[in-house]
């Protein structure tokens, strides 16, 4: 008998928590399989039991999601369905999860997995019927609007595994209002904080607990309705479990809590070698940091530098199967709300996996454990500061996974997969987000979700789907209108396609769409912006163009009381074509403000001020001039195209039909492709002799400080891609570039404190640093 | 699943039905596919170096007929390099650097700001094709994007003998 046997766990079989996932660590390590499980036992001696109790638990886990989400009032969850329910075994790894927000099937599993490590099991105790709370993006949350609720399972007074919920709240009590805020640097200002707290036993709330968190966030009843949402969820789930337990016996469930995994690890690999191609691929993603600007206003003056975010990566398939993703070279944590942790990073990129490598209903931790992942620590995925905030990491979340879209659509082309490759996802954004009190004079906060439906990146065959999508949610929708109106206080006056929004190409980019929303009934009230606006995140494919880059529309004192009291005309409709703005002569134009600006903070709205709500398009694919002359002029008469880019872009000449639509003529085409063809030759010049001059540039320091920052971040962090860097331009030794020789602030860069050097942490390591 | 070369060639040509394309996404992949493609796409080329991998619609990794030797060639018949270098760096290249560049692209204010991102666009010298566009910050070396291993994808994925190299 060793020691360890003598201390009575609550897992099943009597382990600890902490002694059942060393071991399965252990045995996976060993092995290269999921917990050993070199051969699926269960799987291979009663296939059929194997496939009921997968197809009987993940229609469970749906259904828990399609039913616990009409309990919630909040539009985010009942409209969007930003909510997620997983099941997990014992060690925290998770089993299956049901559709929405699934990159959250990893940080609930590392927010058990922090319980694990650091002795829940001792204090506060988990027992059966107990719930336990997490938001904190420290220990693995992507941001603390996500709220988890985890519910342990028992069966016969022993721990047979887990069950989180999470939704998407609309405020968490930040320093602004809206559940991805701009205005904070630090996490102190990220708003609630919770973590892993239990917050009920026997299978109800702790009064404390509903007292506190009721007071913590701004909407209230959206909160409690959601909590109820999650727990209803959870217990949904716990009883189907505990139905499936005693109908087909605990050893099969125990079996097929593991086995699982390993399917999943197992299949993941399958994949990779029925689609991809073996090798090396390279791509990057940015995205603008731009808070040196008047209407930025953060609390620190060493924050208000424009910043960019960098994550170059380098993807290798093996002839195995197996892959590794490394982000060498990427830029370090900043002070804004934009970072990840680790495991937001790599547990996100399996939303998008579902969508193109793993679109099964096989979803689970067998993918994550059959992924090398290599994240530099200090990096903007994996800070090593627990100052870092993370209100909106989805601003560059989104923006380094498109590469990887990229990556992986190299290999599906290669392959003739075709009907996989897709040039990229857009930069989810504008998000509309404010407060202050609403229509029912009650305290509010809003974050508008209507950028659940961007654009899609287009594809090797069709262009990319308009208004439809967002690479956090698979399910994604823009929302009805009326919905939208009922819980803020900001009218319609518009609701169209952006035109030219999606990325030029032979298939272009989906295009996003255009809100103009007009306040209404509301006092004291704020909104502010928050997307991408001198940078386009979203890179075309294999000829086409990126996507169009944001841009903000905002008007105070409109005039618009007056206006609408004498039935003058007033803006409505889309803002079309905002180089030619139509909006602004019907309105007092002192009160506008019209720029690439595309993050603010809280900024004061009266009612009759204007705001424009732009989602972005999708990056293209293919060269515009190969591009059905007949689709450029379908683009125009469907509004997806300004009509001076079909002849700029697309060399495609249009006349008017008879019906009064445009169409193409196509000898007049031919003739101008042609000569657009010529012109790029001679506006071109050999790839090497630009280099010479680029090269030039370097030397001499020639870009921007915000441009120099970013290098010198990268250099500092990725020392390997640092000196990739320096042999492509051939730079002399003496050439270096650091941030303290920069004009700007750059608190952080030689001091931080990371979160496991607080006394009785012990942080979860998911990756390789 | 296994489709015809006439469907592989209707998803080629962008003409592919519905039904056969829901197909194609929701089932295993058709482990045939790589060959028909590149029957397919043999016949669409105008000359006679047989398709080792197609790189984009317009560029491909080829054996040249003449010596066995493996290059990256256009479809307008310009051959780059050797198919382990990055063809980018043999390539013609516009830059789109200022704002009157971009906005013949996207309207204003919806074209990215020139002092933090350019856009790069890579052409077949020989026919002005756009092959490729990169849009990063100044100074962002050239990417070279992709570094198959054709060996083992050939032989160990595929079960296809390689094709002759020069060495």
């Amino acid at each position: 008998m060793n020691v360890q046997s003598d201390i009575k766990g609550i897992v099943r079989g009597g382990q600890t928590l902490k002694q059942h996932r060393d071991k399965i660590q252990e045995d996976t390590k060993a092995t290269g399989h999921y917990a050993g499980l070199k051969e699926r036992a269960l799987q291979k001696e009663d296939p059929i039991l194997y496939n009921k109790l997968f197809s009987r638990l993940r229609a469970g886990v749906v259904d828990a999601r399609e039913t616990a989400k009409k309990i919630a009032a909040s539009p985010i969850v009942e409209q969007e369905g930003e909510l997620c329910f997983t099941l997990y075994n014992a060690a925290g790894d998770s089993i299956l999860s049901s559709t929405g927000i699934m990159i959250h099937v990893g940080t609930m599993g590392a927010a058990i997995k922090y319980m694990i490590e650091n002795d829940w099991e001792g204090n506060p105790g988990i027992a059966d019927k107990d719930i336990f709370t997490n938001n904190d993006p420290l220990i693995g949350n992507v941001h603390p609007c996500d709220i988890h609720t985890i519910v342990p399972i028992f069966h016969e007074g022993e721990l047979i595994g887990w069950v989180g919920g999470v939704t998407h709240v609309i405020d968490t009590g930040a320093v602004g209002p809206g559940s991805m805020t701009t205005g904070q640097v630090q996490r102190f200002g990220d708003g609630y904080s919770v973590t892993c707290r239990k917050v009920g036993a026997n299978d109800e709330l702790f009064r404390d607990w509903l007292h506190e968190s009721q007071r913590s966030v701004r909407t209230t009843r959206y909160w409690m309705l959601d909590e109820r949402t999650r727990v209803a969820g959870c217990h949904m789930i716990r009883k189907l479990i505990e139905e499936v337990v005693a109908e087909e016996g605990i050893e099969a469930y125990w079996k097929f809590a593991y086995e699982a995994v390993e399917h999943g690890r197992e299949g993941l690999q399958n994949r990779i070698k029925a689609m991809t191609i073996p090798g090396k691929y390279r791509q990057v993603g940015f995205v603008d940091v731009p808070y040196s600007h008047e209407d930025v206003h953060v609390p620190s003056t060493f924050a208000k530098v424009d910043t960019i975010m960098h994550t170059p990566s380098e993807m290798t398939i093996r002839p195995d199967g197996t892959w590794r993703l490394d982000f060498e070279g990427s830029s370090r944590w900043g002070w804004h709300t934009y970072n990840a942790h680790a495991v937001s990073f790599t547990s996100g990129i399996w939303v998008m996996m579902t969508q193109t490598l793993i679109p099964s209903e096989l979803i689970n931790d067998g993918a994550a454990y059959g992924t090398e992942f290599r994240l530099p620590k200090g990096t903007w995925m994996n800070p090593d500061d627990r100052r870092v905030a993370y209100a909106y990491s989805w601003h560059f979340l989104v923006s380094s996974w498109t590469a990887l879209w990229r990556g992986l659509s190299r290999s599906y082309f290669g392959r003739g997969y075709l009907e996989e490759v897709n040039a990229g996802n857009a930069n989810t954004s504008n998000w509309l987000q404010g407060g202050g009190f609403n229509q029912y004079d009650e305290i509010h906060a809003v974050n508008s979700f209507e950028c659940a439906a961007n654009g899609v990146g287009a594809s090797a065959f069709a262009d990319g789907i308009s208004n439809a999508a967002a690479i956090w949610n698979p399910e994604g929708d823009m929302g009805d209108m009326e919905i939208w109106e009922l819980a803020e206080p900001l009218v319609y006056l518009g609701r169209q396609i952006k035109s030219s929004s999606g990325g030029a190409g032979k298939y272009r980019g989906g295009c996003g769409f255009e809100s103009l929303r007009m306040v209404w009934n509301a006092k004291d009230w704020t909104m502010f912006f928050m997307g991408n606006g001198h940078i386009s995140s979203d890179w075309g494919l294999m000829g086409g163009y990126p996507a169009a880059s944001g841009y903000r529309f905002e008007a105070h004192d409109t005039g618009l009381k007056e206006k609408i009291a004498n039935g003058d005309p007033i803006p409505h409709g889309g803002d079309t074509d905002p180089e030619n703005p139509v909006y602004d002569s019907l309105i007092n134009q002192a009160g506008i403000k019209r720029d690439k600006q595309a993050i603010t903070t809280e900024d004061m709205f009266e009612d009759h001020d204007l705001y424009l709500n732009y989602m972005r398009g999708g990056p293209g694919f293919g060269d515009p001039l190969d591009r059905e002359p007949s689709a450029v002029a379908d683009d125009v008469n469907g509004g997806y195209l300004i009509e001076r880019f079909a002849e700029r872009v697309y060399g495609v000449i249009l006349v008017d039909g008879d019906d009064g639509q445009k169409v193409a003529d196509d000898a007049a085409t031919e003739a101008k492709r042609a000569d657009i063809r010529k012109d790029r030759l001679a506006k071109a010049v050999p790839t090497r002799d630009w280099m010479a001059k680029e090269r030039e540039r370097i030397l001499n320091k020639d870009t921007g400080v915000h441009v120099q920052q970013m290098y010198a971040s990268s250099f500092q962090l990725g020392p390997k891609w640092a000196q990739e860097f320096r042999d492509f331009w051939d730079l002399p030794e003496d050439w270096d570039l650091k941030e303290e020789d920069l004009p700007i602030p750059s608190y952080g860069r030689e001091y931080s404190m990371d979160l496991s050097e607080l006394p009785d942490v012990k942080t979860v390591k998911f990756v390789e640093e | 699943m296994a489709y015809t070369k006439e469907k592989i060639k209707d998803l080629v040509d962008g003409t592919i039905d519905r039904d056969t394309l829901h197909t194609m996404l929701s089932t295993p992949k058709d482990g045939d596919r790589f060959v028909k493609y590149i029957e397919v796409l043999q016949e669409q080329v105008p000359w006679d170096d047989k398709i080792i991998l197609p790189l984009g619609p317009k560029l491909f990794i080829v054996q040249r007929a003449s010596d066995k030797a493996w290059v990256v060639k256009s479809i307008a018949g310009h051959e780059f390099c050797d198919w382990r270098d990055n063809w980018k760096l043999y390539a013609v290249i516009r830059v789109r650097e200022t704002a009157e560049e971009m906005e013949e692209l996207y309207p204003r204010l919806m074209a990215p700001s020139t002092d933090w991102q350019v856009i790069r666009e890579y052409y077949c010298p020989t026919s002005g094709d756009l092959l490729d566009v990169e849009a990063p910050t100044p100074w962002y070396p050239v990417i070279h994007d992709f570094e198959p291993d054709i060996d083992a994808f050939y032989t160990e994925w595929l079960g296809l003998e390689i094709p002759e190299r020069a060495a």
